[in-house]
């Protein structure tokens, strides 16, 4: 267990300050769970089997604040937009959603005044895992930020939500805000997640998401982690898929952001559901990504499908593991999952695993990972043809994450990453 | 245009060309015929810039300058071209991006400003109709799932946008039928002209009787061991290669 003493000393007070002023009882149960969970467990240490290659201790060591400093966030007019990409905006600073936000077809309530409300009760914390889930459990029992999204019945939400995180970086600042998306009965939205951060000190976000996607709703979810370097995140986003419905996660990690774990897990809870989990990494300098997945087939006539990709520039190091579970009823099951890397700088180090376990009998399963290099052949090609070096590797890195980019329907999201890629590049080998 | 003495080139420390002296002028269509494992495709690839192959001695002078000192980016950008045996597929590049990409490389190297997206649109069409390549082909991943004759004609194609100076065709009627033959051979014979050259490396006669040459070369053993006109090809196609392999053979004895 790590005790960095000044962060684990602050979380404590804190809890046992909250507890004794928490109004709901279910509410001071989930917390109490949570807490008892993270004290048990404590920040996840390497001797974890699921956090074997990702060493959280030195992101923690900084002198955190749990409060952000209190330095009013400048406005910016759009906080990092995307080019061309027309869509509705809902903006939380340091966690906190602060402007009334009206969009048609959704509710979008603060976190804060949301746990007034009983129906909260049959969403939060409901089916995450709080023991040996150190950052979840430890977000679940002390978050008090963050914000609730809820899709109404048969609403087709007209232009895709961007989900803006914003956070003060002029004090160190360990923040733990919390998103809550449910889509109710044949909804449909596309959330596109970006980040902007004010300040060059550290700030370590330890975020949860929950989604309830129900039956015939369709979520589009795009998680964009592009941002500084004294940026940390963990993520917990905890998908639960009623029977018929669609959940799709395009998630995009970028040099920068020193440390990415992202966790991603899908629980089909129903038949006839269908997920696409699309992921692509491309890191550089010393930046450490991991991303975990996993999906449980528990009902018959489901599929999934996972593709991430990764490109490893420089001293990068990029962890995947992917877990499939397919379960005794789960029969019919189609479930697809590959990892292919491309390292591109000898001291990049890609540790990868794929796991399937399959209890059912009669599926369609497949599972694999590569590890490789530029293909000198294609390199040659593109040669003689005028192409210089610089150009050539950058074209061949677009095409090889062309599998991962090409399934953004969103095109604006889609030019901004294709951008990103030839930039980052560009910068890499200045 | 292109002057080769006493090329000699190596391949992990198998010497491949042994001394090839050839001259192409402007206008040229020369020939290159020779049994398997000759080295035609060695040349070709010596010439393009491949990096496994170590040239030990000889020089190249193209258009006046040390070809062999060129990096394999910078001998296309002064005009070189190679039509591959086998074209690499490269999913995920669109054809029209990569070769806007090449022509616009070119174009800087030659201190041009690259082309408007009108123009470049016009030119595409003007060579897509010129060497009869499928437009839908062109909109697609370069190469991905062409047929092999699909890939021979998108690389006549991409010689066409290209405009090289000189370009060398290795095999380029290997796995073609006879209509793709034809298409790719008349391709080829529009784009002919009097300022540029082609080396057609080939095994077999039926190509030339589409693509004519002006001079014929037999490579054996990493040399060229006979030149002549279109007719050796012929005679070639007649008696083999085994009465050329004879005289290299017995030299010594002589």
């Amino acid at each position: 267990m790590i005790t960095t003493t000044s962060l684990y000393d602050q979380l404590l007070a804190v809890f046992q300050e909250r507890d004794s002023e928490q109004q709901q009882d279910w509410l001071k149960a989930l917390k109490k769970e949570a807490f008892n969970g993270f004290e048990a467990s404590g920040f996840p240490t390497i001797k974890n089997e699921d956090w074997r290659f990702t060493n959280v201790a030195p992101f923690l060591k900084d002198p955190f604040k749990l409060q952000p400093a209190n330095i009013p966030l400048h406005e910016h007019r759009n906080y990092g937009a995307i080019p061309g990409l027309d869509a509705h905006e809902i903006i939380l600073k340091n966690g906190l959603l602060n402007e009334d936000v009206a969009i048609a077809g959704l509710k979008v309530t603060p976190f804060r005044t949301a746990l007034g409300q009983p129906a909260l009760q049959n969403y939060l914390g409901k089916t995450i895992p709080l023991k040996n889930n150190g950052f979840a459990a430890l977000n679940t029992a002390l978050f008090q930020t963050g914000v609730v999204i809820e899709v109404e019945k048969n609403a087709i939400i007209d232009k895709p939500v961007r989900l803006i995180h914003v956070y003060n970086a002029e004090e160190p600042f360990f923040v733990q805000p919390r998103v809550l998306i449910v889509a109710n009965g044949g909804s449909r939205l596309e959330v596109v997640e970006t980040l902007f951060v004010k300040g060059n000190e550290p700030v370590f976000i330890n975020t949860v998401s929950e989604i309830h996607v129900a039956a015939n709703a369709r979520l589009d979810h795009y998680n964009l982690q592009v941002g500084p370097s004294n940026v940390r995140i963990v993520n917990f986003t905890q998908v639960d898929q009623s029977g018929d419905s669609l959940y799709n996660n395009h998630t995009y990690t970028l040099p920068g952001i020193s440390l990415v774990r992202n966790n991603l897990h899908l629980e089909l809870n129903g038949s006839n559901t269908e997920s696409h989990l699309y992921g692509l990494y491309l890191t550089g300098g010393n930046q450490l990504v991991d991303n975990h997945s996993l999906v449980n087939h528990k009902m018959p006539h489901c599929m999934s499908n996972e593709l991430y990709k990764g490109v490893l520039m420089d001293e990068s190091r990029a962890v995947f593991n992917g877990k499939i579970f397919v379960q005794q009823d789960a029969q019919k099951t189609n479930a697809f999952q590959q990892n292919n890397n491309m390292l591109l700088s000898d001291r990049a180090v890609i540790d990868t695993k794929p796991q399937l376990e399959i209890f059912a009998d009669d599926v369609k399963c497949s599972h694999g990972s590569t590890i490789g290099s530029f293909n000198p052949e294609a390199l040659f090609y593109l040669k003689t043809r005028g192409i210089g070096e610089i150009a050539a590797r950058n074209l061949l890195v677009n095409a090889f994450a062309f599998d991962v980019t090409s399934k953004a329907e969103i095109p604006a999201v889609r030019n901004y990453i294709d951008k990103l890629i030839t930039q980052k590049m560009a910068e890499a080998y200045d | 245009m292109l002057q080769i003495k006493n090329l000699q080139a190596k391949v992990e420390d198998k010497q491949i060309l042994k001394g090839i002296n050839l001259q192409v002028n402007a206008g040229e269509v020369h020939a290159i015929m020779g049994p398997n494992g000759s080295g035609k495709s060695s040349l070709a690839s010596v010439l393009a810039g491949r990096e496994n192959f170590e040239v030990t001695g000889g020089e190249v002078i193209f258009e006046g300058k040390d070809l062999l000192d060129l990096s394999a980016e910078d001998r296309a950008r002064e005009g070189l071209f190679l039509a591959f045996q086998y074209p690499v597929e490269i999913p995920g590049v669109s054809n029209i991006n990569f070769l806007r990409t090449a022509l616009n490389e070119i174009r800087a190297y030659r201190n041009d400003p690259p082309l408007e997206a009108k123009e470049f649109l016009k030119l595409t069409r003007e060579k897509q109709k010129l060497v009869e390549f499928d437009a839908r082909l062109a909109n697609r991943s370069l190469n991905e799932g062409f047929s092999g004759g699909e890939k021979k004609r998108n690389e006549v194609f991409q010689l066409a946008m290209l405009e090289p100076k000189l370009s060398i065709l290795d095999e380029t009627d290997s796995g073609l039928d006879i209509d793709a033959l034809r298409i790719v051979s008349n391709g080829v014979n529009k784009l002919r002209s009097d300022k540029n050259a082609f080396i057609v490396i080939t095994h077999y006669q039926r190509l030339l009787e589409y693509i004519v040459p002006d001079f014929v070369h037999v490579l054996y053993d990493g040399k060229i061991v006979k030149s002549g006109t279109k007719e050796l090809a012929l005679e070639l196609e007649e008696r083999g290669y085994d009465w050329i392999k004879e005289p290299v053979s017995t030299e010594p004895v002589n």
